[in-house]
């Protein structure tokens, strides 16, 4: 055939090889951040501000230690009279001539984190799987103008949100509750919900439910035992969304909370060690916060791709 | 199992009693409307029962108070005096707003940053986009890793950029060091005039490149191979290929990413908030950094309300005109 020995659609091996190339470079350096956070929490706070930074360096726990405790500073000679320390953390901590005074209010901003994003993914999902159904299926008037309304209430800044929020649950007394960011997460998330599983639900044959319905099914139960169970990759897919947003929300959640149900996000920036940043203690938190996150992305990678690319292409 | 109400057809009930089948049949030979409202809702009744709960949800936390923030930018409220007399102000809010050189200078901020933003993640990612359209070896593998950053929260993620940009110890500064010779403890991302938009406009390009890229890649996708073939066919040059179909045929999918990453952008206030919070001075103070200053820390309630929604209206007005670009585009 031409004298050129490959199609468009098959490229040649060596252009492969160099887009290759140029993509798992642009995927490594991209990395390196990430790198960085994972080994710093490692280190000790000497090792994680040396310079030049230390690539190479003898691993500890102390940042998860720090992370997990509060500590007090205390004499030798006190610490000499404790006794045996009875774990790995008392053990670092006296080292340090400290001894552990408590927990740190880590783990109780880690759990907000988790009750908030899943029981307003739970509620987003819910909601916007049965909205979706009946924009999908019924004649709704005004749907357009409302599928757009829903939609909208995207663009506003968070912080233009929070303000009426703010005095709104001031009133209500849902300031600094779980509730009350549960229900502002799923209003945000559900209108990303409805739009994404609109169009998963459009795309289920409609002469499955009818079928069903012919042969004795209320629209109730063809809904639930026909529809449900072809939406549940969609449905799936909508529900990871919803999480990632809910469990990385910065805004409504450091102007809206400030204790009791605070979440993980504004609270890591907080915390400090003696004289200055702990970046070890930082970069455990960190950590910790990002591998839900990390697995899902993974494991999940198939449906992430298919709802992002989705939800952008049905705009 | 065992409902057996509706006559389950794909359960097989061989418990169902004789006088549950003539209950079923009774109902199959009824009349439509009667029978629905012996057999359940009506479609009329399901359809709002299906969406009530929504809007209602979003009248309460979304529309109420949107309104309440409009009738209050009418007003010199102010929230940490929630007892003093509120005074109607008229239009004067919109009018200091419009006229406050500070407003203007936060607006033209987050122009530059979304402009930089928005350039420099369209350009890379196409261009990444572009590469993993070739299917090398691995490109599933490759795109996943590359998706990683925008999964991520960017404040706890900004947060940690902090560290990186620390002029002796910090990694950045180390690696821009390493490859330029200048000393690392020369020059201060976060704390210098100059370079402080351009730390934040590099996190945020290190972490929304990858959407722009993963939109992009759906575009280059939906371009079918014949097209291709046919200027194969034609002789066409790979770059009058690239010029004359590629671009084009992605142009909308590109606008879209564009239009996401904008309003995103206009919006961006975590890592702002986080990495500079607005400072030095008031260099990186974009419109979410003046509306939070305004709002939750001079408790100018009233004045913040109407700033708010002129924002609210200016995005949703940019918005709509680029919608309406985008679809004199596509229909092309």
């Amino acid at each position: 055939m031409s004298s050129a020995a490959h199609s468009v659609v098959e490229p040649s091996t060596a252009s492969k090889r160099v887009a290759g190339a140029i993509v798992i470079l642009y995927a490594l350096i991209s990395m390196i951040p990430l790198f960085w956070i994972v080994i710093t929490s490692f280190k000790s706070p000497p090792d994680s501000i040396s310079y030049p930074p230390k690539i190479v360096f003898t691993p500890t726990l102390e940042g998860y230690c720090n992370l997990f405790t509060t500590r007090t500073r205390q004499t030798p000679e006190y610490i000499q009279s404790l006794g045996e320390p009875n774990s790995i953390c008392d053990e670092i901590t006296r080292t340090r001539n400290m001894v552990i005074a408590g927990p740190s209010n880590y783990w109780p901003r880690f759990q907000n984190s988790m009750i908030i994003a899943f029981g307003s993914t739970f509620l987003a999902v819910f909601l916007g799987t049965l909205a979706a159904y009946g924009f999908s299926r019924f004649k709704v008037p005004l749907a357009d103008d409302l599928l757009f309304f829903i939609l909208s209430t995207r663009m506003m800044p968070p912080i233009a949100v929070a303000i009426p929020i703010y005095l709104m649950y001031r009133e209500l007394g849902l300031s600094d509750t779980a509730l009350g960011m549960i229900l502002l997460y799923t209003a945000v998330n559900v209108s990303l919900a409805v739009w994404l599983l609109k169009g998963f639900i459009d795309e289920i044959p409609r002469e499955y439910e009818e079928a069903a319905m012919i042969d004795g099914y209320t629209r109730l139960q063809a809904f639930r035992k026909v529809v449900l169970p072809q939406a549940t990759t969609g449905i799936a897919a909508t529900a990871i969304f919803c999480l990632i947003f809910a469990w990385n929300e910065y805004a409504f959640a450091v102007l809206l909370t400030s204790g009791e149900a605070q979440t993980a996000p504004p609270f890591i920036p907080t915390i400090i060690g003696e004289g200055g940043m702990d970046w070890p203690a930082v970069a455990a938190g960190t950590t910790i916060f990002l591998v839900p996150i990390l697995v899902f992305t993974i494991l999940l990678r198939k449906q992430l791709l298919r709802g992002i690319t989705f939800g952008a292409v049905r705009k | 199992m065992n409902d057996r109400r509706g006559g389950n057809p794909l359960v097989t009930d061989t418990n169902a009693s004789i006088l549950d089948r003539a209950a079923d049949a009774a109902v199959r030979a009824t009349p439509e409307p009667l029978a629905q409202s012996v057999r359940g809702l009506s479609d009329r009744g399901v359809a709002w029962i299906f969406i009530a709960p929504t809007i209602v949800l979003l009248l309460a936390i979304n529309i109420f108070p949107l309104i309440w923030a409009i009738r209050l930018s009418f007003t010199n409220y102010r929230a940490n005096r929630p007892n003093a007399e509120i005074a109607n102000v008229g239009f004067d809010n919109y009018t200091r707003i419009l006229t406050d050189s500070d407003i203007w200078i936060a607006m033209q901020t987050t122009a530059h940053f979304v402009f930089w933003t928005i350039l420099l993640q369209t350009l890379i990612g196409f261009t990444l986009a572009w590469l993993i359209d070739r299917k090398f070896r691995g490109h599933a593998f490759w795109t996943t890793v590359i998706l990683i950053p925008m999964m991520l929260s960017p404040a706890v993620v900004g947060n940690f950029w902090r560290f990186l940009y620390q002029p002796q110890i910090g990694l950045f500064n180390y690696i821009v060091s390493f490859f330029t010779g200048v000393p690392p403890s020369s020059f201060e991302m976060l704390g210098t005039v100059h370079l402080a938009p351009w730390s934040i406009i590099i996190v945020d390009t290190w972490m929304w490149t990858p959407y722009v890229m993963l939109i992009c890649l759906a575009g280059l996708r939906s371009i079918p191979d014949y097209i291709y073939e046919a200027a194969e066919v034609d002789r066409a040059s790979n770059w009058r290929q690239f010029w004359s179909i590629t671009l084009p045929m992605a142009l909308p999918f590109i606008m879209l990413a564009v239009l996401f990453r904008g309003i995103e952008n206009f919006k961006m206030f975590d890592m702002v908030n986080l990495l500079t919070g607005g400072g030095p001075g008031s260099t990186t103070e974009v419109a979410s950094i003046t509306l939070k200053r305004e709002a939750f820390e001079k408790w100018r309630t009233g004045f913040s309300s109407a700033f708010a929604i002129i924002l609210f209206v200016a995005v949703f007005g940019l918005a709509n005109i680029y919608v309406k670009a985008l679809n004199r585009v596509k229909s092309r």
